[in-house]
Parts: structure tokens; sequence; C-alpha cells
């Protein structure tokens, strides 16, 4: 019913889709974030995710099961992260869920990468032509 | 006892290691652990945040802290 992942490697769409099929599910809804050419002004040329891994999983589980609380609806969560080195327009992360009806599908999609900001202990660092930023990091 | 503490993202780049092994009173809970970190590395306290984790999950401010606890210094997560 919850499927997590914390990969290295390309993130497989159409395959993050499949986990969450389900006969009762009239509904399957995906988040899916890609790296962008720029931030706050400035081109970016890569970003680097860093992972501490064994936290980041125990939390992703987390709120994939926050969720099923609030929407006992929900037939399957999947959420699938990357980290390591990714460029313009790569798959960050995939968020896909898969309910009876179409409401709960986007709620409890934007709940998960709302929440996953919030606390998954992963952190991007954005290098551009002139330099490298933690996002985040400072006020 | 010693904390063998872990770190990660600029935290790591700020103290230059990813792990950091430093000694603390008995009981020593994690607000009191930040406040040490503060003190060697000031840089830290310039962070937007920066938590502590035990075993996998983030720790009140008054938690005591165990010498035999996977700890983690949390700076301000950016996945997604």
């Amino acid at each position: 019913m919850i499927h997590i992942d914390l990969t290295d490697q390309p993130i497989d769409v159409a395959a993050a889709l499949q986990l969450v099929e389900a006969e009762g599910a009239g509904a399957i809804n995906t988040f899916i974030g890609t790296v962008r050419n720029q931030s706050t002004g400035r081109s970016v040329v890569r970003l680097e995710y860093e992972a501490y891994d064994s936290m980041a999983l125990h939390q992703l589980r987390k709120v994939a099961e926050q969720a099923l609380e609030q929407w006992p609806m929900l037939q399957q969560v999947a959420i699938i992260h990357r980290k390591g080195t990714l460029y313009i327009g790569d798959v960050a992360v995939v968020v896909a869920v898969s309910t009876p009806h179409r409401a709960e599908s986007f709620a409890a999609c934007q709940f998960i990468i709302d929440t996953l900001k919030q606390v998954v202990t992963i952190w991007k660092k954005e290098f551009y032509e002139d330099g490298d930023v933690w996002v985040a990091a400072h006020p | 006892m010693n904390l063998k503490i872990a770190l990660f993202g600029i935290a790591r780049e700020i103290v230059g290691q990813s792990a950091l092994e430093v000694s603390a009173p008995e009981g020593q809970s994690a607000r009191g652990l930040l406040q040490d970190l503060h003190a060697r590395y000031p840089e830290l306290a310039r962070l937007s945040s920066l938590a502590v984790a035990v075993n996998n999950e983030y720790a009140a401010e008054d938690a005591p802290l165990r010498e035999h606890d996977e700890i983690a210094l949390i700076p301000p997560v950016s996945g997604g």
C-alpha cells in the first residue's frame, strides 16, 4: 500500500504510476518535481541532492502514513525521491496516489509533497555558472 | 559520555567532516549539544534552523541524549 524509494538512478515515472494502480481507484494523481533552469534569478547548471538515507526513508514512510490517516480511502501511495547529481529537466521526486474519487487524490498528493519538503532529510545544493548555494540554509 | 554525531549538507561543510565525536555530560540535552556546537562552530548559528535527530526522529530540545544513540545534525531540509 505504501511504496517508498530513495534512489541515485533516474526515476521511471511510468513504473511509479504502475505502483499505485488499484481496482478500487477512480483517480490517480501524480506530482512530478523537476529541475528548473533558474533559481532566484540565477541560471542553474545542476543540482546535487544529499540525503540522510535511513532518516529520509523513515520520514517518507511517516508522511505516507499520515496521509493514510487523513484520507483512509487512499488505495496506494508511492513516493520516490532522487539523490545525487541532477541536470535541468531531470525528475527529482514523484508522488503518486490512488483514491476512489478525484478530490481526495489532489488533496493527499499536495499534502504529501508539502510535508515532504518540510521534514524529509534531503538537502539540495544548486550550482550556478558562478557559484553554489545550499537551498534554504540561511535566512 | 561520548556522542557520535553525523553531519549532512551545509553542516557537514561548516564542520569540514561528515561525523564528529564530542564528549558531553551525562544527560546532555539536544539543546545543550547545539549550544556547545554553536560555540565551536559559529557558522552553525547563522543557519535558518538546526535540529537534532535521534534514531531517525526529530528530537525535542530537552530530550536527553544517550551514548549509543544515532545522533545527527539536521540543517534546513530542501528536498522535493
